[in-house]
């Protein structure tokens, strides 16, 4: 393998690049929050890799946060895989935020090992565009498969785990913490705890309005979630 | 008799009495030759030799390739032989092969130079000429008697005067020379491979366990696929039915979301379905059976390169979640135009197009069942802590014509963590409250 080819690799971690610079990501997949977007190497979620999400609790706007990526995703020709969900994920809402449905796969899994086998199998096939998975635990070694099949599928791979995974290490491109922040309008604290290219930061705290709020038009673009920057 | 290797190393030889082999040999293990089961095996070799070209024919022990016209399809005559090589043997075979200008030379040179390759037409006969008559198709009695006369290789036969030859041997035979020498057309008549496939594969021992049926199944589905490959076509439906010494036979069904001919994604299929499936009684034989091909005319190079567009890789994922998860495991989702929120979704065939509705705001969290919420003294629902509601109602009373009529207001609720939850009251009745969806 030649140095290019290795610097290349989505897993491969480039200590002191300034993170727009870290182009060797391949197209990175805007999450439509110009804030965060300006923080994460190359703009947004790397494509071809693992991101994890650390959730304290669910309800907190993490999949509404993921809503203007996943409407533009399933413009493509691929699946939107969501693998051993929490609850079902509510069709009508969905299609409010402009989700094309029959782009979206829905594996349920009841063995724990079911669920990174799916997982694994998505990201691999190179038919999904983004595979969101709930997996109950998994291990560096597991992380690891999950990194490389979403390289050989070219899939946004993303995994949502609890808080205290922040612990563990991780082979994942990017590794997100998010945090309600309690307020009259609730807002988001995204903790960039890993990225390529560059230190951890954050947090960078936006609103993730209102699925209700958007009534008006279903598929408005996502720059209409207008970000803010971050108070610290 | 022919021998093989380990009763060669006891000193038995091709040709040898029995009784001289039985007594070299007290363990020897004699097979008759089942001239049937050869015929059969034979026609099913040719209809997965459809894929090198379409001109197949049998002969009575052989087969026959017309492959003047496939050399540029595959590159050159080294690749196209080396494919139809490793594809017998992966069918569990073993070939004599040989190439030659005409039909007739191709099948005697099989059977004495295996290997051989005569490509010039001009050198055609010189080098047959070393060629024992044995091979040749001729009478044993002509053989005895071209033996006597000192002629015993086809340059020894071709030789002799033309005009004594037909006196002697007869017009046929001297005509089969000169089609074997290409002075002569000789046509072959194609074989037509059936609409349908089926295959029966008798195992060696039988076989206890799941895991066992793999490599025979391997060899079943590269002779489907050989076949499907040369009729242009794909499988969307097989059965594979499991023979038993006693109990009925098991049959395990594929049904796949579109046609393909890719062995190798079939047999993870059916690696995952057998792994999940209990056998009765050890196994003593396999059946594969493709009622019905569909044409897949667009591709007809696909059996060495599968699986290019995201169409077919999307399928071929779908088909290897539902091998090992179950069918219901995976699903597609789609709304549906009603007022109760419980209904106003449901399972569909992955990729099917939604139906076209207008919904007010949702969760993105649905629960499968609205969950009782907790309230605290003065009445108020409590959730991971006190839940502010938010002032928008939205009233939905529907389903009392079909006797799953709700009456609830629903609204959105917070607790002082962050979350986010839609939760509603009964309007009759306790005027519970309940919990139904949370704003992931």
């Amino acid at each position: 393998m030649s140095l290019e080819t290795l610097l290349h690799r989505a897993d491969v971690w480039r200590g002191g690049a300034a993170p727009a610079s870290a182009t060797g990501l391949g197209t990175a997949l805007p999450s439509g929050f110009d804030a965060l977007d300006a923080q994460l190497p190359g703009g947004g979620l790397p494509r071809r890799a693992l991101t994890e999400i650390l959730l304290p609790r669910e309800g907190i706007g993490e999949l509404r946060f993921l809503l203007p990526l996943l409407a533009r995703l399933a413009r493509e020709e691929r699946w939107l895989a969501f693998i051993a969900p929490p609850h079902i994920p509510y069709a009508p809402a969905l299609a409010r935020a402009g989700v094309d449905l029959a782009r979206v796969l829905l594996v349920h899994a009841r063995a724990q090992n079911d669920a990174l086998w799916a997982t694994e199998q998505a990201l691999r096939a190179g038919a999904c565009g983004a595979v969101l998975a709930w997996p109950d635990r998994a291990d560096f070694k597991a992380l690891r498969r999950l990194q490389l099949a979403a390289e050989t599928g070219d899939s946004l791979g993303i995994l949502f785990r609890p808080a205290q995974a922040a612990q563990e290490a991780t082979p994942a491109a990017l590794r997100l913490r998010l945090e309600p922040v309690p307020d009259a309008t609730p807002r988001l604290a995204v903790h960039i705890l890993k990225r390529h290219g560059g230190w951890p930061a954050g947090p960078v705290t936006f609103e993730v309005r209102h699925v209700m709020d958007r009534s008006a038009s279903p598929a408005a673009p996502a720059r209409d979630l207008h970000a803010r920057r971050p108070r610290s | 008799m022919i021998a093989s290797e380990a009763a060669q190393r006891r000193g038995i030889r091709t040709g040898m009495k029995l009784s001289a082999a039985h007594a070299l040999a007290n363990n020897l293990c004699v097979r008759t030759r089942d001239a049937a089961a050869e015929h059969a095996a034979l026609t099913r070799l040719a209809a997965w030799a459809g894929q090198f070209t379409p001109a197949v024919s049998l002969a009575p022990e052989a087969l026959l390739l017309d492959i003047e016209g496939s050399l540029a399809l595959f590159g050159d005559l080294a690749a196209l032989l080396g494919r139809v090589h490793e594809g017998i043997e992966a069918l569990g075979y073993r070939a004599q092969p040989a190439v030659a200008p005409t039909p007739l030379a191709a099948e005697w040179l099989a059977r004495a130079q295996p290997g051989a390759v005569i490509a010039d037409a001009t050198k055609l006969a010189s080098r047959l000429a070393p060629l024992p008559l044995g091979g040749t198709g001729l009478a044993p009695a002509t053989i005895a008697l071209l033996d006597n006369m000192g002629v015993r290789t086809l340059g020894d036969l071709l030789r002799l005067p033309r005009a004594g030859l037909a006196r002697r041997l007869g017009a046929e035979t001297v005509h089969r020379l000169d089609r074997a020498l290409g002075r002569a057309p000789d046509p072959r008549e194609p074989y037509v491979p059936p609409e349908t496939f089926e295959a029966r594969l008798p195992l060696p021992g039988a076989v206890e366990n799941t895991e066992g049926l793999s490599f025979p199944l391997k060899r079943l589905l590269l002779e489907l696929c050989g076949f499907l490959t040369a009729r242009g076509a794909g499988a969307q439906a097989i059965a594979l039915a499991l023979h038993h010494p006693r109990a009925a036979v098991t049959e395990v069904r594929l049904a796949l979301t579109a046609p393909t001919r890719d062995a190798r994604h079939l047999g993870e299929l059916y690696r995952e379905r057998l792994a999940r499936s209990a056998l009765p009684e050890p196994v003593e034989a396999l059946t594969l059976r493709v009622p019905q091909i569909f044409s897949l005319h667009a591709r007809n190079l696909d059996f060495f390169n599968p699986r290019h567009t995201p169409a077919e890789a999307g399928a071929a994922l779908i088909e290897r979640l539902r091998a090992r998860l179950g069918r219901e495991a995976v699903q597609g989702l789609s709304p549906v135009a009603e007022h109760r929120p419980e209904r106003a979704w449901r399972y569909a065939a992955p990729g099917a197009a939604g139906a076209e509705a207008r919904f007010p705001p949702r969760p993105l969290w649905l629960l499968p069942e609205p969950v009782a919420l907790e309230v605290s003294n003065d009445g108020a629902p409590q959730l991971d802590g006190p839940l502010a509601l938010l002032p928008e109602r939205e009233r939905i009373e529907s389903g009392w014509w079909d006797g799953g009529e709700i009456a609830r207001d629903y609204c959105i609720a917070r607790n002082d963590r962050g979350a986010q939850f839609w939760i509603f009251r009964e309007l009759a009745g306790e005027r519970r409250w309940w919990l139904h969806g949370v704003f992931g």
